[in-house]
């Protein structure tokens, strides 16, 4: 096991090498760049600004530099921001959107599991449909339209939550809800599949045959099998949980990494890209690396393999 | 092979804690703070390294100039300056520092705290965007641009710890006036110099705890992207005239949520409101609702490169088949002006004699003369704009306008906003018709001519026109306000005739504000005194 840990780490170093040339170039190649402004920057300010975020000198020398301060573990400074560092701005941010996806994904799970079991218990039922025909809302909605809704609801017309924010604990249960609710809807469809396929198989009919109770029966013998859609679900689930919610952090003003990352897109803020785009590729990796090592725990066939 | 079983287990138990989590906690409930939207999150709080309006509006209750402006009329009230002189010749400004200038903490604030600024903004490694408006002040564009090493050189001297002798290049009617913005703000020397060199960009001297400023607050939490919290400043020079307990800052990019906010009572003052709502307020609740007028302008510029715009008659036709007025009441709604000219109206007293007007017949005449007669043979031309909702609504009007008025073809295309900058600066000119603006640093009508000097930075059309360029330099040398303005109006003429860009509407600050707030005037360039704000909450006002 710590063998194939290993390898797997050292596969990572070519991967994010190859990531931080090719965003390195293209990001540069995109039209636009950090000094462009509204009102014109003198020629000879642009050039001293030029020469301060070391872009004086040719590209390749730049590529090298960056590269050399990575090895350090120096992501550089912002462009955009004068009193923040690229790791400052990410050690700041990504907690927020750390525990923001924690809370999602609580919320994912939870709802979504117990729909999808108790879906998969009685198919065709009302009680299948009900929770797979919201299920199947909650996909289709996004989140620009649920979180404003939410809103609408909790805030202005029950005045039970704040709308926006990240700073009490009343603020953090609408994004977490918003955020977490297409997930759950995804999980219910995923683990009523997973369970209905497991719930037809030889054991469980034994298991029933022996006389065990249907609890046991579920929660003992198909669980584990029902679930493994959504745990390779989870591994990708959870990184874009964590990158992708830019739209949520924004409708509820959420300080987190992924606002953070699409706005130093448009404003060019080169080394925050760079800094961003590398994180969350280490984080992809590193839960595709989670998601393989469950699997292999939950299905022993894998672990020979 | 046990713990499988309790994942759902587990997933109730952390769903608990979450509802526990989301009891309680109730904001507002802090003494009288009074709460502002600021649009983004700033760039930073370094007065001479910001450019934006979001900075502008903290670094204004941080920092203080040797004058404030009174925030109704705009004229010169006393800052950190007691009083001050000016001379005949309008050249030479000798203000008197109050003795009991301090800085937030403790220490005494002097003219050297000046110098050192001033020099610090003008010093080139630092690559300062905002330092020429520093360039009034005799040699400071010389030192700027490298050619002066020495500081000494530059107009500004010391004359004891409270007498400050500032000597300009030439008379400059908007000196005054100019001591407003924040690139001419003191800075704490031994703090700059505690986290870093002079010059250096980055640094952490402007974080909460670090930051020294001279303002009527003291920064006292800052969070990015979540919110900027001020207190007052026990050391500021008129402490006891603080109405508030602080000022929050809160950077909402998004205008929905941010009306949400104020809807909910979390905000006091809004940025801005999205276009479909104010009608809605204006409707229901004109008392929230109020539309500022603003120092700017928004305008399309030609490529004049490229025929057939090439042709001062073809850009005259366009401009005069464009309809304002119904622009401004039915399309955009928030109480924009039309625009027939560029500098917006009541300057320093200026107003521009030379107007476009919207004649449709005079447009098919101007239009058949070019040689396209009911617009056959013309070219489809293409209207460049930023992303953003108000440049496309805009941007269809105008394509409806042209179509029905002369009979041409438009198509509309839209490009992220450094990609659309990218696009139309000098070096690329990748553009037809192009949606700009241009807000006002100053309160002067050079700020806005300028623009359009040949080859100018900010010009992106290819037009120049030497008469122009001279009447704006001739400008430089006259003190005499109506003289000067009389000037301008030539050159603007000459803008006017040329057309190198269509004027459409200036600009207002349309935003909320909760009916309990005291103390708020509002003005041209967005100059606020926010520790004259308090809340009434004896006030009607319901949110």
């Amino acid at each position: 096991m710590i063998k194939i840990i290993v390898r797997r780490l050292l596969e990572f170093v070519p991967v994010l090498f190859i990531i931080v040339t090719l965003v390195f170039f293209l990001i540069r190649l995109a039209p636009g760049g950090p000094f462009d402004r509204d009102k014109e920057v003198p020629p000879e300010v642009r050039k001293q600004l030029e020469a301060y975020y070391n872009m004086g000198v040719p590209l390749y020398q730049q590529y090298f530099d960056y590269l050399a301060g990575l090895a350090r573990g120096d992501l550089g400074p912002s462009f955009k921001n004068a009193s923040y560092s690229v790791n400052e701005m990410i050690g700041m941010s990504f907690p927020n959107s750390l525990e923001l996806g924690f809370y999602a994904m609580c919320v994912a799970v939870t709802l979504g599991l117990l729909a999808g079991i108790s879906a998969s218990l009685k198919p065709n039922s009302l009680r299948d449909y009900v929770p797979m025909s919201l299920a199947m809302v909650g996909i289709c909605v996004p989140s620009f339209v649920l979180g404003p809704l939410l809103v609408l609801v909790f805030s202005l017309h029950f005045d039970l939550l704040p709308v926006a924010g990240w700073n009490t604990p009343a603020s953090k249960v609408l994004p977490s809800l918003t955020l977490g609710a297409m997930y759950a809807a995804y999980i219910a469809r995923l683990s009523r599949g997973g369970m209905l396929e497991v719930l037809s198989n030889d054991f469980i009919r034994t298991a029933r045959a022996k006389g065990l109770s249907e609890t046991r029966v579920v929660l003992r013998h198909a669980l584990r099998g029902g679930i493994a859609p959504v745990v390779s679900f989870l591994g990708p689930a959870t990184a874009g949980i964590l990158s992708g919610s830019f739209v949520v952090e924004t409708i509820f003003q959420v300080p987190g990494l992924g606002r953070q990352f699409v706005e130093s897109a448009f404003n060019r803020d080169y080394t925050l890209v760079m800094g961003t785009v590398l994180f969350f590729a280490a984080l992809i990796l590193f839960f595709n690396l989670l998601v393989d090592l469950i699997h292999t725990w939950l299905d022993p066939r894998l672990r020979n393999a | 092979m046990k713990r499988i079983s309790d994942v759902p287990k587990i997933c109730i138990l952390l769903a608990g804690c979450l509802a526990i989590a989301g009891c309680g906690g109730e904001p507002g409930a802090d003494g009288m703070i009074i709460r502002i939207g600021n649009g983004t999150e700033p760039e930073g709080l370094d007065p001479h390294i910001v450019t934006g309006v979001p900075e502008h509006h903290i670094l204004l209750a941080l920092f203080e100039g040797l004058v404030r402006a009174d925030t109704t009329d705009l004229s010169p009230t006393p800052g950190v300056a007691e009083t001050w002189e000016e001379s005949d010749d309008k050249r030479v400004y000798t203000f008197h520092l109050r003795a009991d200038a301090k800085w937030s903490n403790g220490d005494p604030l002097t003219s050297k705290d000046f110098l050192y600024a001033w020099e610090r903004i003008l010093t080139p490694a630092l690559a300062s965007e905002y330092a020429y408006l520093l360039f009034p002040m005799k040699n400071a564009q010389a030192f700027n641009e490298g050619s002066i090493g020495d500081f000494a050189q530059v107009g500004a001297e010391a004359l004891d710890d409270q007498t400050l002798r500032v000597t300009l290049e030439n008379p400059t009617p908007y000196f005054l006036s100019l001591q407003t913005h924040y690139s001419w703000y003191p800075v704490h020397q031994g703090t700059i110099e505690a986290f870093g060199a002079k010059e250096d960009r980055i640094s952490k001297w402007t974080r909460a705890g670090n930051l020294v400023g001279n303002g009527p607050y003291v920064l006292s939490r800052w969070s990015p992207n979540e919110i900027i919290e001020t207190i007052p400043n026990e050391h500021y020079w008129d402490v006891a005239g603080i109405q508030n307990d602080g000022i929050h800052f809160y950077p909402i990019t998004d205008g929905q949520t941010e009306e949400h906010m104020f809807r909910n009572g979390e905000i006091h003052i809004t940025y801005g409101v999205p276009i479909s709502k104010v009608p809605v307020y204006q409707a229901k609740n004109p008392e929230q609702l109020r539309i500022d007028p603003w120092i700017g302008t928004y305008f399309y510029r030609f490529n004049t490169l490229r025929p057939p715009l090439d042709d001062p008659r073809v850009r005259q036709a366009l401009a005069m088949a464009l309809d304002r007025d119904t622009l401004c009441e039915r399309v955009l709604q928030a109480g924009e002006m039309p625009a027939p000219f560029l500098t917006p109206p009541d300057i320093n007293g200026y107003l521009p004699s030379a107007r476009v007007r919207y004649d449709v017949d005079a447009a098919r005449k101007l239009l058949a003369e070019a040689g396209y007669p009911n617009g056959e043979g013309f070219r489809t031309v293409d209207i460049l704009y930023s992303t953003r909702e108000k440049n496309r609504i805009i941007a269809e009007a105008i394509q409806q306008m042209w179509k029905k008025s002369l009979g041409i073809d438009v198509t509309l295309s839209n490009q992220d906003w450094k990609v659309y900058l990218s696009t139309t600066s000098n070096a690329v000119m990748g553009y037809d018709i192009a949606a700009g603006g241009w807000i006002g640093d100053v309160i002067d009508p050079i700020n806005f001519l300028e623009c359009f000097i040949t080859d100018g930075g900010n010009n992106r059309t290819g037009w120049g026109n030497e008469a122009y360029d001279e009447l704006l330099a001739k400008t430089m040398a006259i003190g005499d306000t109506a003289e000067r303005n009389s000037v301008f109006d030539q050159a603007e003429t000459i803008l006017i005739e040329e057309m190198p860009i269509i004027p459409i509407y200036h600009y207002t600050h349309p935003f909320l504000i909760d009916p309990r707030v005291r103390g708020y005037t509002s003005n041209l360039i967005g100059y606020y005194a926010y520790h004259q704000l308090r809340l009434d909450n004896a006030a009607s006002g319901e949110l």
